[in-house]
């Protein structure tokens, strides 16, 4: 059974066609880049797998479970994680308490943990501050760790973004462009997390309009266009497909 | 020293009613502005309670805090989904409608003719001795309250609530329940004003509407952000220097008919000043958005 299903999604947004009827299928530990001009959509479909939108039509199936009108924490703690295209950190946040919000709690964070700290509440705590370190020093902010999230540079943001997404333990995990913006040596250590995500493991469908690094990550590519599906498969043939070149650039056609 | 205990008493009433508050505005980051309408739930009740069926004010006092609770959780229930000024004007709406309840139903709550002869929580038959007696009660529920709302901030649970006032849509997507947090704080804030309003009652003896009306709301919101939103010392900093701080003016010779009016007004630029000037409050870190 495939990892994830996407059956028929439509969105509507005031009379214009968000998404118009997606069909597509990721297996587990692909990883696929979903490209497209401005409008195409791409956010509206992370918003949707993530439960942040609800589709007008269509359904979700993610590990054999109906996930289409969950609200967004079910989904996220099912095993979806996603950053956003605007970055989103709790910004009067340490670095570490930012991490461990992104680790997975069993017990700890309900209320009765925190009135009667049990053993085992305990425990759970030192192991998920463990965790976090750990994966802080992976990406190289460990020193950064008791300063308020709001106080990274734009890169680091993106780089504790990603650390998060580690920490989560989530098996499918949406990336809204990764890199823009940043510094040419932190997209360096961003692709190299990502590629190491992957190898952990990890499903990975992201949003990218560099297409250098499109073509350098993915193994598989999809094409959106004004909510449409246009291509979907192998990028080495994709971006040579006439269709695609259409969408990016217009009809050639005048200038050919 | 009468003066001094009973204003001592008076301080750790509010300041049981600002920590309340400062769980939902400081750590939630919800503005509310009908605090009010939990101290009055929890002293109406129980003092209604004791008047009309002769329950005793300790027993009144946990049911009027659950009222105040359970009140907590409807406003919750239906506000979660509200952002920053819209919840804010939904809760000082609710304030009003608790505050034109008990002026308007004069049947049960007599109205602004207010509710005399309230009993207290022991009668000793010197009024010094029932005073320190007071004032042991307030400050070991004062104490309770820090030690309780430590334990809740100071944990992964706390973690959680301080996400959402920081982005509640990022810690819906890290998998937290935020609907779910929301009104479980409303409701442990709702409770601990109802606390401090039947302590109030019980103590005071006497309540009408006036004690319960928007400007108190307002008052407790500006003992939060004064003190600093989102720490402990800040609410228990900011209850006391705004109650206190009247009774500076009486000492220094102004009189009554010129102080109370002025203090609304020093109270409203105090407010202006923070704003500007220092928005995360005097022992603060945390600022709303």
């Amino acid at each position: 059974m495939p990892f994830l299903i996407l059956e028929n999604l439509s969105k509507l947004f005031d009379g214009n066609l968000a998404l118009d009827n997606i069909s597509l299928q990721l297996e587990e530990r692909e990883i696929v880049a979903l490209i497209g001009p401005n409008g195409s959509g791409k956010t509206t479909l992370f918003n949707i797998i993530s439960g942040f939108t609800k589709p007008d039509q269509g359904g979700i199936i993610f590990k054999g479970v109906k996930i289409t009108n969950l609200p967004p924490n079910k989904i996220s703690r099912l095993g979806i994680t996603r950053s956003f295209q605007r970055i989103r950190l709790f910004h009067q946040l340490s670095v570490l308490d930012n991490m461990l919000l992104a680790t997975r709690y069993k017990e700890g964070e309900k209320l009765s943990s925190a009135l009667f700290r049990t053993r085992s509440v305990q425990e759970e705590e030192e192991e998920n501050i463990k965790r976090s370190l750990g994966y802080l020093s992976f990406v190289g902010l460990l020193e950064k760790r008791d300063v308020p999230s709001e106080n990274l540079s734009f890169g680091q943001r993106k780089l504790l973004e990603l650390a998060m997404a580690f920490a989560s333990d989530a098996d499918l995990i949406l990336l809204d462009e990764p890199t823009s913006g940043v510094f040419p040596e932190t997209k360096a250590k961003i692709i190299e997390n990502i590629q190491k995500l992957n190898e952990e493991g990890k499903t990975i469908l992201f949003i990218e309009h560099d297409m250098e690094l499109v073509m350098r990550l993915a193994k598989r590519l999809i094409v959106l266009d004004h909510g449409k599906l246009i291509a979907d498969g192998c990028p080495d043939e994709i971006i040579s497909s006439e269709n695609v070149l259409d969408a990016y650039f217009g009809e050639r056609k005048f200038y050919a | 020293m009468e003066y001094q205990l009973h204003l001592f008493i008076i301080t750790g009433i509010f300041i049981i009613l600002s920590l309340s508050l400062n769980l939902i505005l400081g750590y939630l980051g919800q503005p509310a502005l009908g605090h009010a309408a939990f101290f009055a739930i929890g002293a109406y009740s129980s003092s209604l309670l004791a008047l009309n069926l002769g329950v005793s004010p300790w027993i009144g006092l946990f049911i009027g805090a659950s009222f105040a609770a359970i009140s907590g959780m409807v406003i919750g229930y239906l506000t979660f989904h509200l952002k920053e000024d819209y919840f804010a004007m939904a809760t000082f709406g609710f304030g009003l409608i608790i505050y034109s309840i008990i002026k308007n139903w004069v049947g049960v709550t007599r109205g602004p003719m207010g509710l005399p002869g309230i009993p207290q929580f022991v009668a000793f038959n010197s009024l010094y001795s029932s005073l320190i007696f007071y004032c042991i009660l307030i400050l070991l529920f004062v104490l309770v309250t820090i030690v309780f709302m430590k334990r809740i901030i100071y944990s992964p649970f706390g973690r959680v609530i301080q996400s959402i006032r920081d982005d509640e849509l990022a810690a819906e997507a890290l998998g937290k329940d935020t609907r779910r947090v929301k009104i479980m704080i409303f409701m442990i804030g709702a409770f601990f004003a109802g606390i401090a309003g039947s302590l109030y009652a019980h103590y005071i003896t006497f309540i009408d509407p006036s004690s319960f009306d928007v400007m108190e709301s307002i008052l407790v919101v500006l003992m939060v952000i004064l003190g600093g939103m989102g720490t402990i010392g800040g609410s228990i900093l900011g209850a006391a220097v705004l109650i206190l701080f009247p009774e500076v003016l009486r000492f220094i010779g102004i009189p009554d008919a010129v102080a109370a009016p002025s203090r609304q007004m020093i109270y409203g630029f105090l407010l202006m000043m923070l704003v500007m000037k220092r928005p995360q409050g005097l022992m603060g870190k945390y600022k709303l958005w």
